[in-house]
Protein backbone atom coordinates (compact mmCIF):
# COMPACT_ATOMS: atom_id res chain seq x y z
CA UNK A 1 0.00 0.00 0.00
CA UNK A 2 2.63 2.60 -0.70
CA UNK A 3 -0.33 4.46 -2.56
CA UNK A 4 -0.62 5.90 1.25
CA UNK A 5 2.78 7.24 1.35
CA UNK A 6 2.39 8.43 -2.06
CA UNK A 7 -0.77 10.30 -1.22
CA UNK A 8 1.21 11.87 1.78
CA UNK A 9 4.13 12.85 -0.59
CA UNK A 10 1.38 14.83 -2.95
CA UNK A 11 -0.09 16.61 0.15
CA UNK A 12 3.03 17.58 1.95
CA UNK A 13 4.78 18.45 -1.61
CA UNK A 14 1.45 20.84 -2.72
CA UNK A 15 1.38 22.52 1.15
CA UNK A 16 5.03 23.29 0.83
CA UNK A 17 4.88 24.93 -2.43
CA UNK A 18 1.89 26.79 -1.78
CA UNK A 19 2.20 27.34 2.42
CA UNK A 20 -1.51 29.23 3.61
CA UNK A 21 -3.27 28.49 0.61
CA UNK A 22 -6.65 26.74 0.79
CA UNK A 23 -6.61 24.07 -2.03
CA UNK A 24 -9.94 23.39 -3.76
CA UNK A 25 -8.35 20.90 -6.88
CA UNK A 26 -5.35 19.24 -7.73
CA UNK A 27 -4.53 17.23 -10.69
CA UNK A 28 -2.41 14.12 -11.06
CA UNK A 29 -0.64 12.43 -13.92
CA UNK A 30 -0.23 8.81 -12.80
CA UNK A 31 0.54 6.81 -16.04
CA UNK A 32 -0.21 3.34 -17.05
CA UNK A 33 3.52 1.90 -16.51
CA UNK A 34 3.90 4.02 -13.01
CA UNK A 35 3.20 1.44 -10.39
CA UNK A 36 0.98 3.39 -8.46
CA UNK A 37 -3.03 2.76 -8.71
CA UNK A 38 -5.13 5.82 -9.33
CA UNK A 39 -7.93 4.27 -7.36
CA UNK A 40 -5.92 3.65 -3.62
CA UNK A 41 -4.75 7.43 -4.39
CA UNK A 42 -8.44 8.37 -4.46
CA UNK A 43 -8.51 6.45 -1.68
CA UNK A 44 -6.46 7.88 0.54
CA UNK A 45 -6.41 11.09 -1.02
CA UNK A 46 -9.69 12.35 1.44
CA UNK A 47 -7.86 10.63 4.77
CA UNK A 48 -4.72 12.04 4.23
CA UNK A 49 -5.69 15.84 3.99
CA UNK A 50 -8.21 16.02 6.69
CA UNK A 51 -7.16 18.99 9.25
CA UNK A 52 -4.77 20.58 6.46
CA UNK A 53 -5.02 23.46 3.87
CA UNK A 54 -6.23 20.54 1.49
CA UNK A 55 -9.33 19.18 3.00
CA UNK A 56 -12.41 18.88 0.92
CA UNK A 57 -10.46 19.09 -2.47
CA UNK A 58 -11.54 17.36 -5.52
CA UNK A 59 -8.74 15.21 -6.98
CA UNK A 60 -8.43 14.76 -10.63
CA UNK A 61 -6.38 12.23 -12.17
CA UNK A 62 -5.35 11.95 -15.87
CA UNK A 63 -3.88 8.91 -16.42
CA UNK A 64 -1.37 8.22 -19.43
CA UNK A 65 -1.30 5.59 -21.80
CA UNK A 66 2.24 3.24 -22.15
CA UNK A 67 4.22 4.28 -24.92
CA UNK A 68 7.30 1.84 -25.77
CA UNK A 69 9.76 2.44 -28.42
CA UNK A 70 11.46 -1.15 -29.66
CA UNK A 71 15.31 -0.95 -30.48
CA UNK A 72 15.07 -4.19 -32.44
CA UNK A 73 12.19 -3.34 -34.83
CA UNK A 74 12.77 0.52 -34.52
CA UNK A 75 8.60 0.65 -34.30
CA UNK A 76 6.50 2.81 -31.41
CA UNK A 77 4.20 0.72 -29.92
CA UNK A 78 1.27 0.82 -26.80
CA UNK A 79 2.08 -2.15 -24.47
CA UNK A 80 -1.28 -3.90 -23.18
CA UNK A 81 0.43 -4.87 -19.70
CA UNK A 82 2.73 -3.80 -17.38
CA UNK A 83 5.26 -5.80 -19.15
CA UNK A 84 6.70 -3.85 -22.18
CA UNK A 85 6.86 -5.93 -24.99
CA UNK A 86 6.83 -5.33 -28.40
CA UNK A 87 4.85 -7.68 -30.45
CA UNK A 88 8.04 -8.50 -32.26
CA UNK A 89 8.92 -9.89 -29.06
CA UNK A 90 11.40 -8.19 -28.16
CA UNK A 91 11.47 -6.89 -24.60
CA UNK A 92 14.97 -4.12 -26.01
CA UNK A 93 12.20 -1.55 -25.22
CA UNK A 94 12.82 1.90 -24.35
CA UNK A 95 9.66 3.93 -22.13
CA UNK A 96 8.33 7.05 -23.87
CA UNK A 97 5.36 7.61 -21.76
CA UNK A 98 3.22 5.66 -18.63
CA UNK A 99 5.78 6.32 -15.91
CA UNK A 100 4.52 9.44 -14.96
CA UNK A 101 3.75 10.13 -11.62
CA UNK A 102 3.31 14.12 -11.22
CA UNK A 103 1.12 17.05 -10.08
CA UNK A 104 0.17 18.81 -12.75
CA UNK A 105 -1.54 21.71 -11.00
CA UNK A 106 -4.17 22.86 -8.18
CA UNK A 107 -6.73 25.03 -7.54
CA UNK A 108 -6.93 27.61 -5.31
CA UNK A 109 -9.34 29.46 -3.64
CA UNK B 1 -28.78 42.69 6.56
CA UNK B 2 -32.14 41.53 4.80
CA UNK B 3 -32.48 38.03 5.84
CA UNK B 4 -35.01 37.70 2.83
CA UNK B 5 -33.75 38.45 0.06
CA UNK B 6 -29.67 39.37 1.15
CA UNK B 7 -29.78 42.80 0.33
CA UNK B 8 -28.73 45.45 2.54
CA UNK B 9 -28.85 48.76 3.86
CA UNK B 10 -25.27 49.31 4.59
CA UNK B 11 -23.90 51.10 1.62
CA UNK B 12 -21.73 48.15 0.22
CA UNK B 13 -22.70 45.11 1.07
CA UNK B 14 -23.74 41.98 -1.24
CA UNK B 15 -24.31 38.93 0.03
CA UNK B 16 -22.59 35.90 -1.57
CA UNK B 17 -21.57 32.70 -1.41
CA UNK B 18 -18.50 31.30 -2.65
CA UNK B 19 -20.02 29.15 -4.90
CA UNK B 20 -22.48 32.64 -6.38
CA UNK B 21 -20.27 34.30 -8.67
CA UNK B 22 -22.88 34.29 -11.12
CA UNK B 23 -25.52 36.30 -8.84
CA UNK B 24 -28.07 38.78 -10.08
CA UNK B 25 -27.49 42.14 -8.91
CA UNK B 26 -31.56 42.85 -8.88
CA UNK B 27 -33.25 42.26 -5.50
CA UNK B 28 -36.21 39.88 -5.65
CA UNK B 29 -39.59 40.08 -5.13
CA UNK B 30 -40.36 41.27 -1.36
CA UNK B 31 -43.25 42.63 0.10
CA UNK B 32 -41.42 45.53 2.16
CA UNK B 33 -39.28 48.62 0.78
CA UNK B 34 -35.74 49.81 1.59
CA UNK B 35 -34.57 53.42 1.22
CA UNK B 36 -31.67 54.02 -0.66
CA UNK B 37 -30.77 57.67 -0.70
CA UNK B 38 -27.17 57.46 -1.22
CA UNK B 39 -25.24 57.00 -4.35
CA UNK B 40 -23.55 53.38 -4.69
CA UNK B 41 -19.59 52.62 -5.89
CA UNK B 42 -19.47 49.55 -7.88
CA UNK B 43 -16.08 49.31 -7.08
CA UNK B 44 -17.07 48.78 -3.74
CA UNK B 45 -18.96 45.31 -4.48
CA UNK B 46 -17.02 42.43 -2.30
CA UNK B 47 -16.54 39.58 -4.96
CA UNK B 48 -14.91 36.75 -3.90
CA UNK B 49 -12.07 35.27 -5.99
CA UNK B 50 -12.48 32.98 -8.08
CA UNK B 51 -10.38 29.86 -7.62
CA UNK B 52 -7.40 30.00 -9.86
CA UNK B 53 -5.29 27.38 -11.03
CA UNK B 54 -1.76 27.16 -10.45
CA UNK B 55 0.63 25.01 -12.60
CA UNK B 56 3.27 22.82 -10.80
CA UNK B 57 4.17 20.21 -13.04
CA UNK B 58 6.33 18.45 -10.28
CA UNK B 59 7.07 14.84 -9.33
CA UNK B 60 4.59 13.28 -6.82
CA UNK B 61 8.13 11.98 -4.88
CA UNK B 62 10.44 14.50 -5.89
CA UNK B 63 11.15 15.38 -1.93
CA UNK B 64 12.28 11.52 -1.73
CA UNK B 65 13.98 11.88 -5.09
CA UNK B 66 15.88 14.81 -3.72
CA UNK B 67 16.90 13.25 -0.45
CA UNK B 68 17.86 10.37 -2.36
CA UNK B 69 20.32 12.39 -4.64
CA UNK B 70 21.96 14.05 -1.39
CA UNK B 71 22.50 10.37 0.32
CA UNK B 72 24.27 9.05 -3.28
CA UNK B 73 26.48 12.29 -2.90
CA UNK B 74 27.10 11.79 0.74
CA UNK B 75 28.12 8.19 -0.26
CA UNK B 76 30.12 8.90 -3.39
CA UNK B 77 32.39 11.59 -1.49
CA UNK B 78 33.05 8.65 0.99
CA UNK B 79 33.74 6.07 -1.20
CA UNK B 80 30.50 3.59 0.05
CA UNK B 81 29.06 1.19 -2.03
CA UNK B 82 25.31 1.37 -1.09
CA UNK B 83 23.07 -1.35 -2.59
CA UNK B 84 19.20 -1.50 -1.70
CA UNK B 85 18.59 -5.20 -1.62
CA UNK B 86 15.01 -5.80 -2.31
CA UNK B 87 12.72 -9.41 -1.74
CA UNK B 88 9.49 -10.93 -0.39
CA UNK B 89 9.45 -11.88 2.75
CA UNK B 90 11.49 -15.33 3.59
CA UNK B 91 13.54 -15.63 0.11
CA UNK B 92 17.14 -15.07 2.14
CA UNK B 93 17.74 -11.89 2.87
CA UNK B 94 19.36 -11.98 5.86
CA UNK B 95 20.42 -15.20 5.96
CA UNK B 96 22.53 -14.40 2.74
CA UNK B 97 23.98 -11.25 4.48
CA UNK B 98 24.85 -13.17 7.05
CA UNK B 99 26.90 -15.88 5.28
CA UNK B 100 28.63 -12.38 3.05
CA UNK B 101 29.95 -10.58 6.05
CA UNK B 102 31.61 -14.15 7.53
CA UNK B 103 32.78 -15.17 4.07
CA UNK B 104 33.89 -11.18 3.28
CA UNK B 105 35.26 -10.26 6.78
CA UNK B 106 39.16 -9.01 6.66
CA UNK B 107 38.35 -8.05 2.80
CA UNK B 108 35.60 -5.59 3.32
CA UNK B 109 33.31 -4.24 5.68
CA UNK B 110 29.83 -4.69 5.12
CA UNK B 111 27.43 -2.57 6.77
CA UNK B 112 23.99 -3.23 7.38
CA UNK B 113 20.55 -0.84 7.44
CA UNK B 114 17.77 -3.36 8.57
CA UNK B 115 14.22 -2.54 7.37
CA UNK B 116 11.59 -4.23 9.09
CA UNK B 117 7.83 -3.49 9.97
CA UNK B 118 8.47 -4.77 13.88
CA UNK B 119 11.36 -6.27 15.90
CA UNK B 120 14.92 -6.19 16.31
CA UNK B 121 15.38 -10.09 15.57
CA UNK B 122 17.22 -9.20 11.76
CA UNK B 123 19.52 -6.54 13.71
CA UNK B 124 20.56 -9.21 15.87
CA UNK B 125 20.81 -11.85 13.80
CA UNK B 126 23.43 -9.37 11.15
CA UNK B 127 25.59 -7.91 14.61
CA UNK B 128 26.00 -11.46 15.48
CA UNK B 129 27.61 -12.14 11.67
CA UNK B 130 30.28 -9.83 12.86
CA UNK B 131 28.37 -6.60 10.76
CA UNK B 132 27.49 -3.24 11.94
CA UNK B 133 23.96 -2.62 11.46
CA UNK B 134 21.23 -0.31 12.16
CA UNK B 135 17.35 -1.33 12.32
CA UNK B 136 14.59 0.83 11.26
CA UNK B 137 11.39 -0.39 11.89
CA UNK B 138 8.83 1.42 9.63
CA UNK B 139 5.47 0.54 11.89
CA UNK B 140 2.77 -0.02 9.24
CA UNK B 141 5.12 1.42 6.30
CA UNK B 142 5.55 -1.15 3.58
CA UNK B 143 9.08 0.42 2.43
CA UNK B 144 11.94 2.33 3.22
CA UNK B 145 12.49 5.84 1.86
CA UNK B 146 15.34 7.98 1.39
CA UNK B 147 15.04 9.94 4.71
CA UNK B 148 14.76 7.07 6.22
CA UNK B 149 18.00 5.46 5.04
CA UNK B 150 19.73 8.90 5.76
CA UNK B 151 19.13 8.53 9.06
CA UNK B 152 20.67 4.97 9.19
CA UNK B 153 23.61 6.42 7.29
CA UNK B 154 24.68 8.65 9.96
CA UNK B 155 23.57 6.53 12.90
CA UNK B 156 26.19 3.87 10.94
CA UNK B 157 29.06 5.94 10.31
CA UNK B 158 30.67 3.85 8.28
CA UNK B 159 33.96 4.56 6.46
CA UNK B 160 34.97 5.02 3.12
CA UNK B 161 35.69 1.57 1.03
CA UNK B 162 33.45 -0.50 2.84
CA UNK B 163 29.68 -1.22 1.62
CA UNK B 164 25.80 -0.81 3.03
CA UNK B 165 23.40 -2.99 2.08
CA UNK B 166 20.00 -1.72 2.36
CA UNK B 167 17.88 -4.98 3.24
CA UNK B 168 14.80 -3.31 2.62
CA UNK B 169 11.19 -4.38 3.58
CA UNK B 170 10.29 -7.82 2.41
CA UNK B 171 7.81 -6.45 -0.53
CA UNK B 172 7.77 -7.28 -3.91
CA UNK B 173 5.68 -4.04 -4.64
CA UNK B 174 5.96 -1.08 -2.52
CA UNK B 175 9.94 -1.01 -2.26
CA UNK B 176 10.39 -0.52 -6.48
CA UNK B 177 9.21 3.23 -6.58
CA UNK B 178 11.51 4.69 -3.56
CA UNK B 179 14.95 5.65 -5.10
CA UNK B 180 17.26 5.36 -1.40
CA UNK B 181 20.42 7.10 -2.84
CA UNK B 182 21.91 3.34 -3.76
CA UNK B 183 24.42 2.75 -6.09
CA UNK B 184 22.77 -0.52 -7.38
CA UNK B 185 19.07 -2.17 -6.89
CA UNK B 186 19.37 -6.21 -5.99
CA UNK B 187 16.20 -8.14 -6.07
CA UNK B 188 16.43 -11.82 -4.14
CA UNK B 189 14.20 -14.33 -5.44
CA UNK B 190 14.03 -18.37 -3.88
CA UNK B 191 13.20 -21.32 -5.74
CA UNK B 192 10.70 -21.91 -2.98
CA UNK B 193 8.71 -18.65 -4.05
CA UNK B 194 8.01 -20.28 -7.51
CA UNK B 195 8.81 -19.36 -11.16
CA UNK B 196 6.49 -16.72 -12.04
CA UNK B 197 7.67 -13.89 -9.63
CA UNK B 198 9.25 -11.50 -12.88
CA UNK B 199 6.16 -11.83 -15.10
CA UNK B 200 4.08 -11.25 -12.06
CA UNK B 201 6.22 -8.48 -10.11
CA UNK B 202 7.42 -6.61 -13.27
CA UNK B 203 7.80 -3.23 -11.75
CA UNK B 204 10.24 -4.92 -8.82
CA UNK B 205 12.27 -6.57 -11.53
CA UNK B 206 12.20 -4.43 -14.47
CA UNK B 207 14.36 -2.08 -11.82
CA UNK B 208 16.65 -4.19 -10.49
CA UNK B 209 20.38 -4.56 -11.95
CA UNK B 210 21.29 -7.75 -10.36
CA UNK B 211 19.02 -10.65 -9.74
CA UNK B 212 19.84 -13.40 -7.32
CA UNK B 213 18.28 -16.92 -7.50
CA UNK B 214 18.63 -18.05 -4.01
CA UNK B 215 18.04 -21.75 -2.17
CA UNK B 216 19.02 -23.64 -5.34
CA UNK B 217 20.17 -26.30 -3.60
CA UNK B 218 16.51 -27.11 -2.94
CA UNK B 219 16.01 -27.28 -6.12
CA UNK B 220 15.36 -31.71 -6.31
CA UNK B 221 12.95 -30.80 -4.62
CA UNK B 222 10.83 -28.25 -6.07
CA UNK B 223 8.60 -27.64 -9.04
CA UNK B 224 11.05 -24.91 -10.38
CA UNK B 225 12.04 -24.17 -14.04
CA UNK B 226 15.44 -22.49 -13.98
CA UNK B 227 14.95 -21.97 -18.40
CA UNK B 228 11.58 -20.79 -17.83
CA UNK B 229 12.49 -18.66 -14.89
CA UNK B 230 15.41 -16.99 -17.07
CA UNK B 231 13.12 -16.46 -20.16
CA UNK B 232 10.32 -14.64 -18.47
CA UNK B 233 13.22 -12.55 -16.70
CA UNK B 234 14.38 -11.07 -20.02
CA UNK B 235 10.64 -10.73 -21.20
CA UNK B 236 10.71 -8.19 -17.93
CA UNK B 237 14.29 -6.75 -17.87
CA UNK B 238 16.89 -8.07 -20.86
CA UNK B 239 19.53 -6.28 -18.95
CA UNK B 240 19.86 -7.37 -15.11
CA UNK B 241 22.33 -9.61 -14.21
CA UNK B 242 21.40 -13.29 -13.56
CA UNK B 243 23.03 -15.47 -10.36
CA UNK B 244 21.75 -18.39 -9.03
CA UNK B 245 22.91 -19.46 -5.50
CA UNK B 246 22.76 -20.63 -2.12
CA UNK B 247 22.88 -18.81 0.56
CA UNK B 248 22.90 -22.08 2.79
CA UNK B 249 25.51 -23.74 1.17
CA UNK B 250 27.66 -21.27 -0.17
CA UNK B 251 26.96 -22.34 -3.68
CA UNK B 252 27.61 -19.70 -6.58
CA UNK B 253 28.38 -17.03 -3.91
CA UNK B 254 31.50 -15.96 -5.09
CA UNK B 255 30.37 -14.47 -7.92
CA UNK B 256 27.82 -12.57 -5.99
CA UNK B 257 30.73 -11.27 -3.83
CA UNK B 258 32.46 -10.85 -6.93
CA UNK B 259 29.96 -8.53 -8.11
CA UNK B 260 30.54 -6.80 -5.02
CA UNK B 261 33.75 -5.78 -4.60
CA UNK B 262 34.10 -4.83 -8.18
CA UNK B 263 31.77 -1.82 -7.63
CA UNK B 264 33.15 -1.18 -3.89
CA UNK B 265 35.47 1.84 -4.41
CA UNK B 266 39.33 1.56 -3.10
CA UNK B 267 39.72 2.70 0.84
CA UNK B 268 40.67 6.34 0.72
CA UNK B 269 44.21 7.12 0.36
Amino acid sequence: MHELSITESLVDAVIARLPGKRVTCVRLEIGALSGVVADSVRFCFDIVTQGTDLEGATLEIRQPPASCHCRICDVDFEPDSPIALCPCGSAEVTVLAGQELKITSVRVA
Amino acid sequence: MCGTCGCSSDAVVTLHTPVDYEHSHEPRPHDHSHPHDHPHDPQHHQHPRPDRTIELQQKVLAKNDELADVNRRWLRDRGILAVNLMSSPGSGKTTLLERTAKDLAGQVLISVIEGDQETELDARRILAAGSRVVQINTGAGCHLDAEMVARGLHALDVPGGSIVVIENVGNLVCPALFDLGEAAKVVLASVTEGADKPLKYPHMFRQADLVLLNKTDLLPYVDFDVAQYCSDLRRVTPDAVLLLLSATTGDGTTAWYDWLLRRTPPPPG
